[in-house]
């Protein structure tokens, strides 16, 4: 059996337990004093770290050279889109409780929650385009489209940045991988396009 | 500035002035009936009235010598659990449940020494026992509002500002009050970081020190302050947001100058020095507008001076509170 067979599921487990645990934590109640704040920054840190991840899938691929993990680059990436949503319902519904103009005035007026809007957008686009009819009408476009995935890598780490209160240690981290992952994409690029002159 | 939003406490809440102005009369005449009733009801078999009403609060010492006052709220208090697992308190990490889980380890409130400095007649160093033991305490139920905008109702014992002030007898060249949190990263770790400028430091003008709301908090739900809570000894400053209400607190110092505050520092934009709780002056990355009370889930408007507008509003008369945030 190919490894990949054991990898994929193995890591849709991993994903999908932050979320267990959340439903498990509500059901017993240790949702710290303050669920809603709890909940939204859970959802929130979990989807940046599977955007995050699932960015690393080609790195990881081009230097390991084993092409079967690419097999799992769209879970992560739908599953950093799962939690996206879980956070955007969260503000929604228990942070703003369906008020639509406070909802409009904090899209509009607080730049955070701007960016991570449209954070939120880039990865819907991104999760309805997924899958292989998608790739199959789209043909090129796709690769271009699915581009904007750093866009909105580059946003979930603002998005974060942007609301923590004085210790910018997390958002740091991130932004350091995303740096790297970034970094070494631009590398392999301009490496592909030297060594094949 | 009041804007005509109605307040979310309720007007039979707020203290008639002709009672708030007799409240030492009040209270003097309260204390004598509640000795007398306390003699009587202390009889052997009989619970004492501070120590029924808080049923299941922590292993710490139990305080039970405090008196009632009007100033407190008649709003239900946030349960212990929540007071002393949810708290910002970044000498001991900057997770909501850090402090909990840290504090109790490294942080020795006892023995503790506080001392009074700066322009007054009577500085000193004393021990925070021998301190506190010449003061009446008072239990006071108040409001608590973060600057992150959630809130809570905290049922603190501690003993007015004003009495520590008119005994330490400051000169005339006392215009503020700094406070000074402990500064020692053996017992608060989180010191060896920079997220702010250590040791903690927080400011109030004269008057507002002097304000009748103002406090030093020794306890919590009848017994002593939790070291998450800000043990042994901590100020309380209810119409501000909490980051004003430094804990732990090493030292008191009358100076004539404007203190420079810790977040003030870590972020001048964003955290003035006044801090008054204002729903018209939103925090420059978020609005103020709304708070979350711990242990609800819908949210609530927040009130001007976090309710207290009676008591402090005529501090900032004429103040332009936008520019003065």
């Amino acid at each position: 059996m190919k490894p990949i067979a054991i990898v994929k599921p193995v890591l849709f487990a991993a994903a999908a337990a932050p979320a267990v645990a959340l439903a498990w934590n509500a059901y017993t109640g240790d949702l710290t004093a303050n669920p809603v704040d709890y909940i939204t920054d859970q959802t929130g840190s979990w989807a940046l770290a599977c955007l995050i991840v699932s960015l690393g899938v080609t790195p990881f691929r081009r230097l390991t050279g084993w092409n079967d993990v690419i097999k799992v680059r769209r879970m992560l990436g739908l599953f950093a889109f799962f939690y996206a949503t879980l956070h955007m319902l969260t503000w929604v519904t228990l942070v703003s409780f369906f008020d639509v103009p406070t909802m409009i005035e904090d899209v509009t007026m607080r730049p955070f929650i701007t960016v991570g809007m449209a954070t939120f957008l880039i990865l819907l686009v991104l999760a309805i385009t997924s899958n292989r009819a998608s790739i199959r009408r789209l043909g090129r476009r796709w690769q271009t489209l699915h581009r904007l995935v750093y866009l909105a890598g580059l946003g979930g780490v603002i998005h974060f940045w942007w609301l923590v209160k004085a210790d910018t240690t997390e958002p740091q981290r991130w932004a350091v991988a995303l740096a790297a992952l970034l970094g070494f994409r631009a590398w392999w690029t301009w490496r592909t396009r030297t060594l094949s002159r | 500035m009041l804007i005509g939003k109605p307040p979310d406490i309720r007007y039979s809440e707020i203290t008639p002035k002709s009672l708030y102005l007799r409240r030492r009369e009040f209270l003097r005449g309260a204390a004598v009936a509640a000795a007398g009733t306390a003699a009587a009801l202390t009889a052997p078999g009989l619970v004492g009235e501070a120590e029924a009403q808080y049923a299941a609060p922590g292993k710490l010492p139990k305080i039970t010598n405090f008196r009632k006052s009007l100033l407190s709220t008649s709003e239900k208090p946030n349960s212990y659990e929540e007071l002393t697992t949810y708290n910002n308190f970044y000498e001991f990490g900057t997770g909501k449940e850090d402090p909990a889980a840290r504090a109790p380890r490294t942080l020795k409130p006892r023995p503790w020494k506080i001392s009074i400095e700066g322009h007054v007649a009577k500085p000193g160093v004393l021990d925070v026992d021998e301190f506190i033991k010449g003061y009446t305490l008072e239990e006071r139920i108040y409001r608590l509002r973060c600057v992150e905008a959630w809130s809570a109702v905290v049922p603190w014992i501690g003993i007015p500002l004003a009495e520590v002030i008119r005994r330490v007898e400051p000169t005339s060249q006392a215009k503020y009050v700094e406070f000074v949190t402990l500064l020692d990263p053996v017992q608060m770790p989180g010191q060896r970081g920079r997220v702010l400028q250590w040791p903690y430091v927080e400011g109030l003008r004269m008057d507002e020190a002097r304000n009748p709301l103002t406090i030093l908090a020794v306890g919590m739900y009848g017994e002593q302050l939790t070291a998450q809570n800000g043990a042994p000894i901590r100020l309380v400053v209810p119409w501000k947001y909490g980051f004003k209400s430094g804990k732990s607190l090493a030292k008191i110092r009358f100076v004539d100058a404007e203190p420079r505050t810790a977040w003030n520092i870590s972020a001048p934009q964003e955290y003035g020095f006044y801090a008054n709780v204002n729903p018209d002056v939103d925090h420059p990355r978020w609005s103020q507008a709304r708070e979350r009370r711990l242990g609800e889930f819908l949210p609530r408007r927040t009130v001007v001076f976090n309710g207290y507008g009676d008591q402090v509003a005529g501090l900032y008369a004429g103040m332009d509170l936008r520019r003065n945030y």
